[in-house]
């Protein structure tokens, strides 16, 4: 037999990875999606930091205003990254690679977290810089020292994190990315409307409405009656959600043929 | 050396396989030969743990092929024609699968020269003809240096010369000792190719023998092919769009 010796081992986390983050970054889509993130968030915190009037109003949240167009599409990259290898049969390729499916799904959640983190802390802290210089004279821009915005501007990149972990989830759950994405607008951010015309109280734990109004909010916020949940509260709930999702996306995907 | 024993699958009332059970062994190629929706695709995924079996089970080299340690350098599969990303480069979808099993990256352009993809490894695999994406699934088979091959009908969308070229491939793969299981419902190809064969229809086995052994019992492989298979040749009139028997 002329088989390679194999060396010692077996595949572990490390190399999986590897296969994912080379996945990642050969696709142009990839590039797209993270520079439409920044930019828009960034352009957007410029438009609403030079059409301020109200010094008093949270102006950290104001200049973050801009990322909900970057979260879903962190989310579509996170749906993309599992159901991109079902349309294309990729995915067999990947599973005959690495039989050991949770572990495939962990390291795609893995590459996607660290991406997307990284991303997301760009986008916030290059938006909140830019929103603040934006904002028009006689109106202080807020500063990173002051009580929450840090906080505020640092977990806006933890948004981007899980919302693109529950995109991925979603993706191993559904397969088919028509109608993945259309599950993640639809819960993200259809829902959101819905939810907010009819239940309020409800509004308060929708992803969007977390990462809108508490994680990147630098005092707690109330509108129209609905208590939204603090930083801390929202970010547990949203790692919730990701859980939930990436957990029954490795369940299924350990179960079902491929 | 794949081992079936027992192998069952069903899809929902469908039988597709139906307690299939056959070796293969190293040095030759054998072939995998049964008409349309005959269940040979879901042995071969069976085989290779991306479809679990209801029934019974498949081991390559003794052991089930997720208890393999590295996958890719014990067992190089071809499922289908274009099982990678159209927008990823052929370069960058034998690099990702490179690094999943540990193979050097200098084994990647080994296999692209090999495969005659390496002046083409650097563009978007979709806009690649049928034929150079098959080629590019047998680098990826070749990629971890395999000792067991399973190759679903490989010949498909190639030219004359590239059928050829898979011909010889086979052959030399054999010769060196590998186990070569090769699946096509083409007879013809089976019978340059193949030193044993096994026949299937209906999900279940009708012949497992040598080439030479079951063309003597007709006048030609074809002949006995059809023989073998006549006895339930009323599923090629029902088919259903994914292929499988109904």
């Amino acid at each position: 037999m002329t088989t390679t010796a194999a060396t010692n081992g077996r595949y572990r986390f490390s190399q999986v990875a590897r296969m994912e983050w080379i996945k990642v970054r050969s696709l142009r889509s990839t590039w797209w999606v993270l520079a439409v993130t920044v930019a828009g968030a960034v352009g957007i915190a410029v438009a609403v930091g030079v059409n301020t009037e109200d010094a008093a109003a949270d102006l950290t949240n104001n200049a973050l205003a801009g990322i909900s167009l970057g979260l879903l599409l962190i989310g579509v990259l996170g749906v993309l990254m599992m159901t991109g290898e079902y349309s294309s049969g990729m995915i067999r390729a990947t599973l005959a690679a690495i039989p050991n499916r949770p572990l495939v799904l962990a390291a795609k959640a893995a590459v996607l977290g660290v991406v997307a983190l990284a991303v997301g802390e760009a986008a916030g802290f290059i938006a909140f810089f830019a929103g603040g210089i934006a904002l028009p004279n006689g109106i202080p821009a807020p500063a990173l020292g002051q009580p929450g915005v840090l906080r505020a501007v640092v977990l806006t990149g933890a948004g981007f994190c899980l919302v693109g972990l529950i995109g991925l989830g979603l993706g191993a759950i559904i397969r088919h990315t028509p109608a993945a994405i259309a599950v993640l607008v639809g819960g993200v951010y259809v829902l959101a409307q819905l939810v907010a015309a009819f239940t309020q109280t409800l509004m308060a734990y929708l992803p969007i409405s977390i990462v809108a109004n508490s994680l990147t909010a630098v005092k707690p916020m109330t509108e129209d009656q609905v208590h939204f949940l603090s930083p801390w509260t929202g970010l547990g709930m949203l790692c919730l959600y990701a859980a939930t999702t990436l957990g029954i996306g490795a369940w299924l995907l350990a179960r079902r043929d491929a | 050396m794949i081992e079936a024993r027992g192998l069952s699958k069903r899809y929902g009332a469908t039988v597709a396989v139906d307690a299939l059970g056959f070796d293969v062994r190293p040095g030759i190629v054998t072939g995998f030969l049964g008409p349309n929706g005959s269940g040979k695709s879901t042995t071969m995924r069976m085989v290779l743990g991306l479809d679990a079996p209801d029934a019974g089970q498949a081991r390559i080299g003794g052991r089930r092929y997720r208890q393999l340690r590295w996958p890719l350098r014990e067992v190089g599969a071809l499922l289908e024609a274009r099982a990678f990303h159209p927008g990823r480069s052929a370069r960058a979808h034998l690099s990702a699968l490179a690094a999943s099993n540990g193979i050097p990256r200098s084994r990647v352009e080994e296999v692209l020269g090999f495969v005659g993809l390496a002046d083409a490894a650097g563009r978007q695999a979709g806009k690649f003809s049928l034929g150079m994406g098959q080629r590019l699934s047998i680098a990826a088979a070749l990629l971890g240096d395999p000792g067991v091959l399973l190759l679903d009908e490989p010949v498909n969308g190639l030219d004359p010369e590239g059928i050829r070229w898979i011909r010889g491939l086979l052959r030399s793969l054999a010769a060196q000792g590998r186990t070569v299981f090769v699946s096509s419902h083409l007879i013809g190809e089976i019978a340059r190719t193949a030193d044993q064969v096994v026949v299937i229809g209906r999900g279940r086995l009708l012949a497992d023998t040598s080439v030479a052994e079951l063309s003597a019992r007709s006048a030609s492989l074809e002949e006995a092919f059809f023989e073998l298979t006549s006895g339930s040749a009323q599923y090629r009139g029902a088919l259903d769009s994914k292929g499988r028997t109904s």
